[in-house]
């Protein structure tokens, strides 16, 4: 713990830490262009120049400085002025001044350190450099003579996502910044580099000229299109969603966001249900709340009624829908759209256990049927973590890419049943083992056999608790929480074949097996319910309403409301309590602060930010097996995993051109 | 020089762009038996797991083997640049910044000879402008290969033959002490296929010892003479 002094004031600061890092211990603010905590140091950009003695008479990059014994830091004195002055004018000589046409224009590092930190004016009237654009994919857009070659983005792809796409080619005033022959940047995370760039050399090509920052209400909201909860900011202008970026959270997201929950948002204003709609004589037909509500009772359906949630609902809606089903006396809740059955009695055993930020320090997994980067993109990186520090990876399952060295065992489930040599001598050497057993795992009777396993090896012990299952739904754990599940999966309400089952945005059911139900779809987006719902009733996406989340490690996390909902859709808790006054049953709430005080006393834990508590791990039943070979992962294609992404341009365009290879005609500019 | 400061050579160097051309051409390179021993030696330099350390020494040898196949000073195509990273297991894209960033690696194609002048100050004051006015007497121009395919010329930076200058690096040889006779005698020669002296020009000079007598530090000659004194 060497002790420095940072403009006279005293301090101490952990070893191994940088003098920059100490400086900010001390208050001060160092500008910088190229230094990220998460990213390796580079020290190329200069910027975080500060005197230090002993040591030469000149500034030094605090970023790539240690902090040692006695260091007597600066950063005030006329000689840092002036360092920092002589770097911005270097860093500018070649920039243009082009911020008035500049997206980052009034969210730029460069900007705003050139006003704190540089002087008044120019003295450089020669040339500027200029550089050609590079194609970079349809998500990042380029204008790489503001490029002020910081590299983070080489960085960030080679450290964080673990594909080594971007460099920095030529050198000297040369210097530029691509990807191999210009490739589209094609993995999961790439947006990324977006937030990362400090300048406008790459920003965001959907959101190209849409808004600057200070137009902006910012409001804070959580990811769904996965299960990992990131957590997102949504920047919104009127009742138009413009942007979504990530918030930190060490915890979950760390400062990432993937590229999918980041460029949905383009789907909220497209193909929305934005009025009630009857089936009359087989088509659909748009219709007035009054007449939707009649039609809905006129059915009468008794206890005849099912619920199944979709992937997207937050907790509240699915506990308004819980209320309503149990007034008309039905318990027939369901989540898991496509008819997985595994066991639910233990929540635990359905739990991310380790945690996502836990999974860093792992040091033997064994990803049981999970496609990780489709599945959890969020996920990936911290794995990649794990592998990095020593982590054994192995998988079972059909092959994919990871970003990390990992051993695929061959797709049969029952591998896990009988494991190889080389895996049981690395679980039984490993302190911190841990498997992940993902949907795909789940289907072929993965959860009990992965209860072996982790008995085995006893996965559960002092302070480790390495027994996880991965979901892909942001309304699973809520649903389960909550309820949400048949013994036998959707299975039990076919077999019940109810009057009336009510959709809560549940695109992913094979409605053909409800034929003989009435159904009522409540959900926002025209997707595939809607073609098979009696009635629509229109309600909130996921930025149109408050709502509780819970992610795949139970960590329960509120969003909140950005716009409304578009024409005559409201939030969807409304639409079940009027609901329940069409069916003239009470569901024993008036408003959503009622609504979720009666959720909190029924699952308090949905009531406090934060991890949940499951219990204990449950023993794996006799005999437990996994059996079946898998052909293939539930996620077809990542980028249109759920109704708003299908409806997103930006994200059709993903699929279109970086997973099916289409070539897009590019309007001439 | 462009008044922006921006050196036209540099900025022109690019990569030569993928092509199918280029990838019939190229798609199928391989080491000879000779390269894929030497290639092997190469990568044995490195400790087992290092072997993208391997990087530099391997993109000479496939230039070279390039330049034995066309009979130029060779270069390296993208195909080339794949295989390389291939055999060294790295990505491509850390391969290609090795090779843009250094100049020794030819990223477009090449004459047979690669004449490389040096501009820098030393060379310059010594009369480097005359030796790029010969060159452009035998028909070379910068950034271009000869119509004949024989002489690229370029502009350098030092090269650190300041004692003699002004000086050319040709392919692997430097040409030191030159006058503008010297240099269309030297491409005269290269041109005609003979190899003429490398190394200084100047008659009776060796390497770089002083031309002549000597100017400074004369004390020195009989013995150690101590200097400090007279600063």
């Amino acid at each position: 713990m060497p002790k420095v002094k940072v403009d006279g004031v005293e301090l101490e600061v952990p070893a191994g830490a940088t003098v920059l890092q100490a400086c900010e211990l001390a208050g001060k603010e160092i500008p910088r262009f190229c230094y990220h905590e998460r990213l390796s140091i580079a020290g190329n950009c200069r910027m975080c120049l500060v005197e230090v003695k002993p040591g030469p008479p000149k500034p030094q990059a605090s970023c790539a400085l240690p902090a040692s014994e006695g260091q007597e830091i600066r950063t005030d004195s006329e000689m840092v002025k002036k360092a920092r002055e002589g770097v911005m004018e270097f860093l500018l000589i070649n920039h243009p001044l082009d911020c008035p046409i500049c997206d980052q224009g009034g969210e730029c590092d460069l900007q705003d350190q050139s006003v704190a930190y540089g002087r008044g004016g120019s003295r450089y009237h020669e040339h500027k450099r200029a550089v050609t654009e590079k194609t970079m994919g349809p998500l990042i857009k380029t204008v790489m003579t503001r490029c002020i070659h910081c590299t983070r983005c080489v960085r960030f792809s080679e450290e964080v996502a673990g594909v080594d796409e971007i460099g920095a080619l030529y050198r000297g005033e040369g210097m530029q910044i691509s990807t191999y022959l210009e490739q589209a940047a094609r993995h999961e995370l790439s947006a990324n580099v977006i937030d990362l760039c400090p300048v406008g050399a790459l920003t965001s090509r959907p959101y190209a000229f849409e808004a600057r920052p200070w137009e902006l209400k910012k409001t804070l909201s959580i990811d769904v299109s996965d299960a990992v909860g990131a957590n997102i900011r949504l920047d919104s202008r009127g009742r138009e969603v413009l942007r979504a970026l990530p918030r930190v959270n060490d915890d979950v997201n760390e400062e990432w966001l993937s590229d999918r929950g980041r460029y949905l948002v383009d789907g909220l204003t497209r193909r929305r249900l934005d009025k009630p709609w009857l089936r009359r004589d087989g088509k659909l037909q748009a219709a007035t709340w009054a007449e939707a509500f009649a039609a809905v009772a006129a059915i009468n359906p008794g206890s005849s009624v099912a619920v199944i949630a979709g992937d997207l609902v937050d907790c509240e809606t699915q506990f308004a829908a819980k209320q309503l089903a149990a007034a008309l006396g039905s318990s027939l809740l369901e989540g898991r759209q496509t008819g997985m059955a595994y066991d639910t009695s233990n929540l635990a055993a359905v739990n991310f256990n380790s945690t996502i930020a836990g999974i860093e320090n792992a040091d033997a997994i064994l990803i049981l049927g999970s496609n990780v980067r489709d599945e959890a993109p969020l996920l990936n990186p911290r794995l990649r973590k794990a592998a990095k520090k020593g982590a054994k990876v192995f998988v079972i399952g059909p092959k994919w890419e990871p970003t990390y060295p990992a051993t695929f065992l061959g797709e049969d489930a029952a591998i896990i049943n009988e494991l190889p040599a080389e895996v049981v001598a690395a679980f039984e050497a490993a302190a911190r083992p841990a498997i992940i057993v993902g949907g795909a795992g789940l289907a072929k009777g993965g959860l009990e056999a992965g209860l072996a396993f982790s008995a085995r090896f006893n996965l559960v012990r002092d302070g480790w608790s390495g027994f996880n299952v991965l979901h892909m739904a942001a309304a699973r754990m809520g649903g389960l929480m909550l309820g949400y599940a048949q013994k036998g999966g959707l299975a039990d309400i076919v077999a019940a074949q109810p009057k009336l089952v009510i959709s809560l945005g549940a695109d992913e059911v094979d409605w053909t097996k409800f034929a003989n139900s009435m159904i009522v779809h409540i959900g926002h987006h025209g997707d595939k319910a809607a073609h098979a719902a009696d009635v629509i009733l229109p309600g909130a996406a996921f930025s149109e309403k408050d709502g509780t989340y819970v992610n795949t490690e139970g960590r329960v996390q509120f969003a909140e409301k950005a716009v409304f909902a578009p024409g005559d859709a409201r939030e969807d808790w409304t639409i079940l309590r009027a609901l329940a006054d069409a069916f003239g049953v009470s569901v024993g709430f008036d408003s959503f602060a009622e609504l979720r005080a009666a959720m909190i006393a029924q699952v308090p834990a949905l009531g406090a930010e934060g991890l949940a508590f499951y219990g204990d791990l449950p023993a794996a039943p006799q005999g437990a097996r996994a059996d079946g070979v898998i052909a293939a992962y539930p996620i077809k294609d990542h980028y249109l995993t759920n109704a708003i992404s299908r409806a997103s341009p930006t994200l059709q365009r993903c699929s279109a051109e970086l997973l099916h290879g289409e070539v897009q005609a590019e309007a001439a500019e | 020089m462009l008044s922006g400061g921006v050196h036209p050579l540099m900025a022109d160097r690019h990569i030569e762009p993928d092509s199918p051309e280029l990838r019939a051409r190229w798609g199928n390179f391989a080491w000879t038996a000779e390269n894929a021993a030497k290639a092997q030696e190469i990568v044995a330099r490195y400790p087992a797991g290092r072997q993208r350390s391997a990087v530099m020494p391997l993109l000479d040898l496939a230039q070279r083997q390039v330049g034995a196949e066309l009979n130029t000073q060779g270069w390296l195509p993208i195909p080339v640049l794949e295989f390389v990273a291939a055999q060294l297991d790295m990505p491509i894209i850390r391969v290609v910044e090795v090779a843009t960033f250094y100049t020794m690696y030819n990223i477009a194609p090449i004459g047979r000879f690669h004449v490389q002048v040096c501009g820098t100050t030393p060379c310059m004051l010594r009369g480097s402008d005359d030796i790029l006015a010969a060159c452009k007497a035998k028909g070379l121009h910068k950034g271009h290969t000869t119509d004949d395919g024989l002489f690229t010329l370029t502009e350098v930076e030092c090269m650190g033959n300041c004692a003699s200058a002004p000086m050319v690096q040709i392919n692997d040889d430097n040409y030191e002490d030159l006058t503008a006779a010297d240099m269309e005698r030297i491409l005269d020669e290269l041109a005609a296929g003979r190899q003429p002296k490398t190394g200084t020009q100047l008659p009776g000079r060796h390497t770089v010892e002083p031309a002549g007598a000597l100017s400074n530090l004369t004390a020195m000659v009989a013995e150690n003479h101590d200097y400090r004194g007279e600063w």
